[in-house]
């Protein structure tokens, strides 16, 4: 067995909905490694949570897990066979809702979430809660508990943590409750601890104490993490490797170095091209055309192709898969160009790019309702 | 506040000035109706209270009526006598008797006392017997929803939807008329009242990032019930809660009126009424105490009630 810890493979998430299925996760595969970070970026609505909360099987009615692989460790999370009639149902070793919820939630795989202000409930005291999660993950009496997560709390830098203790969420700041979530999340030492961009409500001079508090902690810990987040900046400081999704697809995969460096997908390409850089001059920011459509229609082919400012007409017909790219090790991307010759990408149109207004684009999007 | 971050300072003492025990009091004193409707149910319980520890008050007069002891020496007492400094065809009034007497004779004063008893243990036990149920009932099916919620929400609106009154009394038929029965029939039957109340509540609480980093740390489904859902989808259950004692004591004492709640010789306020129903032309006062005393009480819960639904509906607070 190699070093990995969390793999997932082929995963595909729906939601069935009056209007249709939404994939919100269309077969996505990616590992993480003991003690690694790895990154999983895209726009708003490219499947990044869900594609967590899969991981922990707490996907919500009316989504389901229709497909794929989810292993942790030797435990098989998400597994499926195919019965008599062909029908996909869960293997008979794919832990139980049960086993989930005492083995897994929490205690090898915790969660922080993205909003600290409405993570944590505001009618108990912050100490409870911390106390109420180590006692159910840790099997320790109240006593100990409570020892543990004022030992935890000081460890997150919050001041007096005896006093603190007693406080109830309103009582903290942003950055100081989102110290007691990733408290929360270390107080159980878990092996995985998967971030839905905790960072992203806070301001930059507290994004930046949580991210060095995070890497010392992953140092002393050793913990692994998956870090959902849309901030390139964030991904470039903290993960290992990354996952660029597009609309429930992973379109690139690369070691960080890479993806910045030797870009190979026009999304991540266009996405580097939006932010600013401190290491490129430019005049102005070229954002990315028009907005993601929906995954309950997405485009035939490419589901890039619509924004793409390499799109050709053979891209609305292939839908690329993940291929080694740029001759180096695990660097992967789903796209054309790589594949010129093959899908006939050479010879096509250029397809030229809708340059409405960005109203207009919205509404063939289908993002606004009229 | 979704967006704030920042100003922590300020928002922060915004945030402790609106919540906690504490505050709801000293919003609710601020309030006069409120305040004085407070300090009704207060002197009412203080009364109660002291007719449930000490009932000899009650038996010295019992005995010293003139229905069972003629020759007693307060046998003076005479039926239906008016209020203290009155005087109508039976007699003038007394300070032995400060609100009169009943058709037997007996204080109407100390019955009244005696009768507090059976308003607040039915406001008491009925109310928290329905809030207790009907919370769980509706945060499970909220909680749970599907198939779950449909069932229990359609039986709740099938019992919703027949007359209370009708069913207390087909309830008490089956199971025997006195008044523990009666406050369980009241509490089963307000079970829906409560269970759509926290349900429309739990529906919005159980999407917070709270209940789901719960599930994500492995917590029980009863655990997040019971310790994140139901806690945070109270306020307008206690509200609701404060009101329903007032319609309960009406309940009941309209029970009693027909009958069916406290049986004699048990004192009651709605069972008072009934006796003196014949009564009115010649001792309108037998008539008017039990229901001035119904009438106060009932209001001081509702307007509690409403300074309640004041200070805990934060869409109201500004």
């Amino acid at each position: 067995m190699s070093d990995e810890l969390l793999s997932v493979e082929n995963l595909k998430v729906q939601f069935e909905t009056v209007e249709g299925v939404v994939r919100a996760v269309d077969g996505i595969s990616f590992d993480v490694r003991e003690g690694e970070t790895v990154g999983l970026v895209g726009e708003s609505g490219a499947g990044k949570s869900v594609a967590l909360s899969s991981v922990l099987r707490l996907v919500d009615s009316p989504g389901r897990i229709v497909a794929g692989e989810v292993t942790f460790r030797d435990e098989t999370i998400v597994g499926f066979e195919d019965d008599s009639s062909g029908n996909p149902v869960p293997r008979e070793e794919m832990l139980t809702d049960r086993e989930m919820r005492e083995r897994i939630r929490g205690r090898e795989i915790a969660t922080i979430f993205q909003d600290p202000m409405e993570s944590l409930n505001p009618v108990f005291t912050v100490g409870e809660q911390l106390q109420e999660f180590i006692e159910i993950n840790r099997d320790l009496p109240p006593k100990d508990a409570r020892d543990l997560a004022i030992d935890t709390l000081r460890e997150v830098d919050i001041p007096q943590p005896e006093d603190r203790f007693d406080d109830y969420t309103h009582e903290f700041s942003g950055g100081m409750r989102q110290r007691v979530l990733i408290a929360m999340a270390l107080a159980c030492d878990p092996s995985l601890i998967l971030a839905d961009e905790p960072t992203t409500a806070l301001d930059v001079t507290v994004e930046g104490q949580l991210l060095n508090l995070i890497s010392e902690l992953q140092d002393d810990y050793g913990t692994s993490f998956v870090w959902v987040t849309h901030d390139l900046a964030v991904v470039a400081e903290i993960c290992q490797r990354v996952n660029v999704m597009y609309l429930g697809e992973i379109v690139e995969q690369a070691p960080v170095d890479d993806l910045f460096h030797d870009t190979q997908h026009p999304y991540t390409e266009a996405l580097l091209d939006s932010v600013p850089r401190p290491d490129r001059t430019t005049e102005e920011l070229t954002p990315i055309k028009g907005v993601m459509p929906e995954a309950i229609n997405p485009p035939p082919g490419c589901r890039f192709h619509t924004r793409c400012p390499e799109a050709r007409e053979a891209c609305r017909a292939t839908n690329p898969s993940l291929k080694e790219v740029g001759g180096k090790q695990g660097h992967r991307a789903a796209c054309l160009i790589h594949d010129a010759f093959a899908a006939d990408y050479e010879d096509s149109d250029p397809i030229q790019q809708d340059e409405g207004s960005f109203g207009e684009q919205l509404r063939s999007a289908g993002g606004v309702d009229e | 506040m979704a967006t704030g971050s920042s100003t922590a300072g300020d928002s922060e003492e915004e945030f402790e000035a609106r919540v906690g025990l504490r505050y709801t009091v000293e919003r609710i004193l601020d309030d006069t109706s409120a305040r004085i409707s407070l300090y009704v149910v207060v002197l009412i319980t203080a009364v109660a209270t002291f007719a449930f520890v000490d009932s000899t008050l009650l038996d010295y007069y019992v005995a010293n009526t003139y229905w069972h002891n003629p020759l007693s020496a307060s046998a003076s007492a005479r039926p239906l006598l008016p209020p203290v400094g009155l005087t109508n065809e039976f007699g003038t009034g007394t300070w032995v008797y400060p609100l009169g007497t009943d058709t037997r004779g007996r204080g109407i004063l100390v019955r009244l006392v005696y009768g507090s008893r059976v308003a607040m243990q039915v406001a008491l036990v009925s109310t928290v017997l329905g809030m207790v149920l009907g919370s769980v009932v509706g945060a499970v099916a909220g909680y749970y929803g599907g198939w779950t919620d449909d069932v229990l929400m359609r039986l709740a609106e099938v019992v919703y939807s027949i007359p209370f009154l009708v069913l207390v009394i087909a309830f008490m038929t089956v199971f025997g008329r006195d008044l523990t029965i009666a406050m369980i029939g009241v509490g089963l039957i307000t079970v829906p009242i409560f269970a759509r109340l926290i349900r429309s509540e739990v529906l919005s609480v159980r999407e917070e990032t709270y209940v789901e980093a719960a599930r994500a740390a492995g917590v029980r489904d009863r655990d997040i019930l019971l310790r994140h859902v139901i806690p945070n989808s109270f306020a307008p259950v206690v509200v609701q809660a404060t009101l329903q004692m007032g319609t309960n004591i009406l309940i009941v004492a309209g029970l009693s009126f027909l009958g069916f709640g406290a049986q004699p010789p048990t004192p009651s306020w709605g069972q008072m009424l009934s006796q003196s129903r014949n009564y009115m032309l010649p001792n309108p006062w037998f008539s008017i105490w039990p229901g001035l005393a119904i009438l106060v009480t009932v209001m001081a819960f509702n307007v509690i009630g409403d300074g309640f639904r004041d200070t805990l509906d934060p869409r109201l607070n500004d």
